[in-house]
């Protein structure tokens, strides 16, 4: 059994749970920033807080749980990355600093500039943090962090097309995603009215990342040919299944079939999610650092594997405890009008 | 100590026979990184003290809400536990108070340490990508531990009168468990950075991997129960200092003697097992680092009846001003009053910590513990004698202060631990200088942490501040009771 396949695949399960878990509560941050002014906001801004007040700190863990399998079990290509991509990894760390403190801070505030002033930061910084760390996932996948300390140029490793590319389209799918949440949430709830507001919306979201996405093909197609040939190659049938549900959830969402309009938006984001390993599989740092040759010892991928199995046992029912409390408290809360 | 080694070689027995099949070549990524002409070369001075102080101040800020993590589940579910025994509504208030307060760390706290996992990476990719996979291991059992921890934290804020009394205290018991858990796990790592095991092999490539006996190397029994009792000696101090605060501005009301008294309590009998732990970890240190003990001592002659010497100022490679306990220091590190300490003559220059520093930190850690110790000591004599807390005004005024003198303890401890394993970031295998990040810049990204840092700081007082009027929920994982007030 090649273990370093297994770790490769769950650590990818982590990143995919960190994008629709704390991507939606990114997203969150988004819409609360778009809410509208201070009174007729508030309504949609209890809504928010209250889909992510009990899960928020939760959601969070897997970026850890990511980073800490990247090390152990890929030790090289965490050192490559981190080195040359330091600057916007630094700002991404602010951007979480901000956005987990000022969301906690603003329930605490009871005067309007505050709430204003940590809402203000909690909200930038939701947008910021998941676009800084698009930037990353597009400096990778353009084959612009070379193996090695600081290898790549620490400004264009990140500044180019693919990883701004990368960075809107991050930004874009967790509003996409945290829309289709909230007004499936707030359904829930019982206030059609707010399922409206954020239905409208997140209409045009849509719309948006259909188009952002159409033209990054091209910008993929110029500025990461490796990528491009990959994606429109051996992961076509993915690529074309995200097209598929992202479709399907605009259609669902223009019907209004909430719950539906849920699920259709998260196949679509795991789509688009593994399309792009699976575009370069088996290279893990582009053009040609293939997972093999960065895999730990096998010693060190069996113990990995174990603490996770044990882990996956202890947290898989707590966190579904959780979650069922999280949609308790959505159905039987009032919402002020 | 015999049982715990033969353990852990059955740990690594089994580990290794289960990757009897190991990996072809393995990640020799980080040899030889010659610096291409516009990227980056070897890291500037600047940049590496840039490094090093940030480190030290993200993981100093850390380490205070870490130990509250720690710490405060175990006041909140005794005062909980109290509440449903006695009924006592004084107790219940206390553990709202604080549980909401806790919410409010955690979130801090859990940022923090988010921020300390990336700066491993952006700070010290070196020592990552050769040692990663080596202590990869606790790191991601605490991010299991951690996991657990903020589950059950928002499931033990959400459900007060959602659950039956006695359920809900269990609900707290998985995130007092899982904190200790992340502590113990954490200090794992630190441990292994002070006795590197469980690998062969130096330089920019390791083999023979054996994860587990990395993890439990020699300096894990002691380290982490050191910092184990720290977190509950913090907490206790931090939160009844609070109280002493308001009693000495005479609110001496049932609910600020109970909130000063149970919290110190629980500290005072920390206190003394504290003394025990340091002094068998003094011990340790004697056997696994001399050259630390040696820096922390100020010993720069190895001899026989070393003093132990208190205070005094680094000046060469002699100490001055200090008081010489004679013999003291031979016995306190090998129990014997004639035994041979080994002192910084033994350690190449090279290879030394900066004596003064760590010193001056041992000195400080040692004074602000014997300290804390007396103040107990007067408690528990005043309670034996009269069943009260001492009449004197200084007991209060010095309790409201022990919460500081604990966090400085703590913070001069790490300063030991950290300093004094300089200039080795994994000791004796790699040197700090070695393993930062040789991208160019990274003194920006130090100041620009270093604000960060302050502005969360001031805001984190402020937030805890208002937590003082208490009544309204507040802690992101509550949910509303009280309708929220008009916007206006």
């Amino acid at each position: 059994m090649d273990v370093a396949r297994v770790v490769l695949v769950v650590m990818w399960v982590g990143v995919t749970l960190y994008a629709l878990l704390a991507g939606a509560d990114f997203g969150a941050g988004a819409w609360d920033l778009m809410a509208g002014r201070s009174r007729p906001g508030m309504p949609r801004r209890k809504l928010i807080e209250r889909a992510i007040g009990p899960v928020w700190e939760a959601n969070h863990v897997w970026l850890i749980f990511v980073l800490v399998v990247l090390w152990t079990a890929f030790s090289g290509v965490f050192a490559s990355v981190m080195s040359t991509l330091y600057i916007p990894l630094t700002l991404a760390a602010l951007g979480i600093i901000a956005r987990g403190t000022a969301f906690a801070f603003r329930k605490a505030a009871r005067e309007l500039w505050q709430q204003r002033l940590f809402g203000g930061a909690f909200a930038i910084s939701s947008i910021l943090t998941p676009f800084f760390l698009g930037t990353v996932a597009g400096g990778i996948a353009s084959g612009r962090v070379p193996p090695g300390l600081a290898r790549g140029n620490i400004v264009t490793s990140w500044l180019n097309p693919t990883s701004l590319l990368g960075g809107v389209l991050a930004v874009l799918v967790c509003v996409y995603l945290a829309g289709a949440y909230l007004c499936d949430d707030a359904a829930e709830a019982g206030r059609p009215d707010l399922s409206e507001w954020f239905r409208a919306r997140a209409l045009v979201a849509a719309l948006v990342i259909g188009a952002v996405a159409l033209g990054g093909i091209a910008v993929l197609r110029w500025d990461a040919r490796p990528l491009f040939d990959g994606l429109t190659g051996r992961a076509l049938p993915v690529v074309i299944a995200s097209a598929v549900f992202g479709v399907a959830s605009l259609a669902l969402l223009w019907r209004r079939v909430y719950p539906l309009v849920r699920a259709a938006a998260m196949l679509g984001v795991i789509a688009i999610l593994w399309g792009w390993p699976l575009a370069q599989y088996p290279v893990m740092l582009p053009p040609n650092l293939t997972y093999r040759q960065a895999a730990a010892e096998m010693s060190v991928l069996v113990a990995t594997m174990v603490v996770i199995a044990v882990g996956v046992l202890l947290i898989a029912p707590s966190m579904a405890w959780l979650i069922n409390l999280q949609r308790r408290e959505l159905r039987d809360g009032d919402l002020p009008e | 100590m015999g049982t715990w080694q033969s353990a852990v070689s059955l740990l690594a027995e089994t580990a290794r026979m289960a990757g009897s099949a190991a990996s072809p070549g393995g990640p020799e990524i980080l040899g030889n990184a010659a610096a291409a002409p516009g990227l980056a070369g070897p890291a500037s001075p600047q940049d590496l003290l840039a490094a090093r102080t940030q480190m030290a101040l993200s993981l100093g800020w850390h380490i205070v809400l870490a130990c509250l993590g720690v710490g405060m589940p175990a006041l909140i579910l005794l005062v909980e536990w109290r509440a449903i025994r006695t009924g006592d509504d004084a107790y219940m208030r206390l553990a709202r108070q604080w549980a909401t307060a806790i919410g409010v760390l955690f979130a801090a706290g859990a940022v923090s340490g988010t921020i300390l996992s990336f700066e491993l990476g952006l700070l010290w990719p070196a020592m990552m990508g050769v040692y990663g996979q080596v202590i990869g291991l606790p790191f991601a059992a605490e991010g299991v531990a951690f996991f657990v921890e903020a589950i059950f934290l928002g499931i033990y804020l959400y459900s007060w009168n959602r659950v039956p009394p006695k359920a809900h205290l269990l609900t707290g018991l998985p995130v007092l468990i899982a904190g200790t858990a992340s502590a113990f796990l954490v200090v794992c790592a630190n441990a292994w950075m002070n006795t590197p095991r469980g690998f062969t092999g130096t330089g920019s490539v390791v083999r023979d991997v054996s994860p587990w006996r990395a993890m439990f190397n020699p300096a894990v029994p002691h380290e982490t129960l050191h910092m184990i009792v720290a977190a509950f000696m913090v907490s206790g101090f931090l939160v009844a200092g609070v109280y002493a605060a308001g009693m000495l501005r005479g609110r001496t009301d049932r609910h600020h003697r109970l909130g000063f008294l149970v919290p110190f309590t629980l500290a005072a009998a920390f206190t003394p097992v504290q003394v025990v732990v340091g002094d068998w970890a003094g011990k340790e240190i004697a056997r696994l680092q001399p050259a630390k003990l040696a820096a922390a001592e100020a010993l720069f002659q190895t001899r026989a009846g070393a003093p132990l010497s208190i205070g005094g100022i680094v000046s060469g490679d002699r100490l001055h001003y200090s008081i010489e306990v004679p013999k003291a220091l031979s016995f306190l590190a090998h129990g014997s009053f004639d035994a041979v300490v080994q002192g910084l003559d033994r350690v190449p220059r090279p290879d030394r910590a900066p004596v003064g520093i760590v010193h001056l930190a041992f000195d400080l850690m040692v004074a602000m513990g014997f300290g804390l110790l007396l103040l107990s000591a007067w408690l528990a004599w005043s309670w034996w004698r009269r069943r009260e807390t001492p009449r004197s005004p200084w007991f209060l005024r010095l309790a409201a202060l022990s919460g500081v003198a604990a966090v400085i303890a703590v913070e001069a401890g790490w300063t030991v631990t950290e300093v004094g394993r300089q200039p080795w970031t994994v000791y004796g295998h790699m040197r700090t200088s070695d393993a930062v990040n040789p991208a160019p810049g990274l003194w920006n990204g130090f100041v620009i942490v270093t604000l960060v840092y302050l502005v969360l700081t001031v805001v984190t007082l402020y937030v805890l501040r208002l937590l003082r009027r208490a009544g309204r929920p507040i802690a992101p994982q509550e949910p509303e009771r009280a309708p929220a007030p008009e916007p206006r």
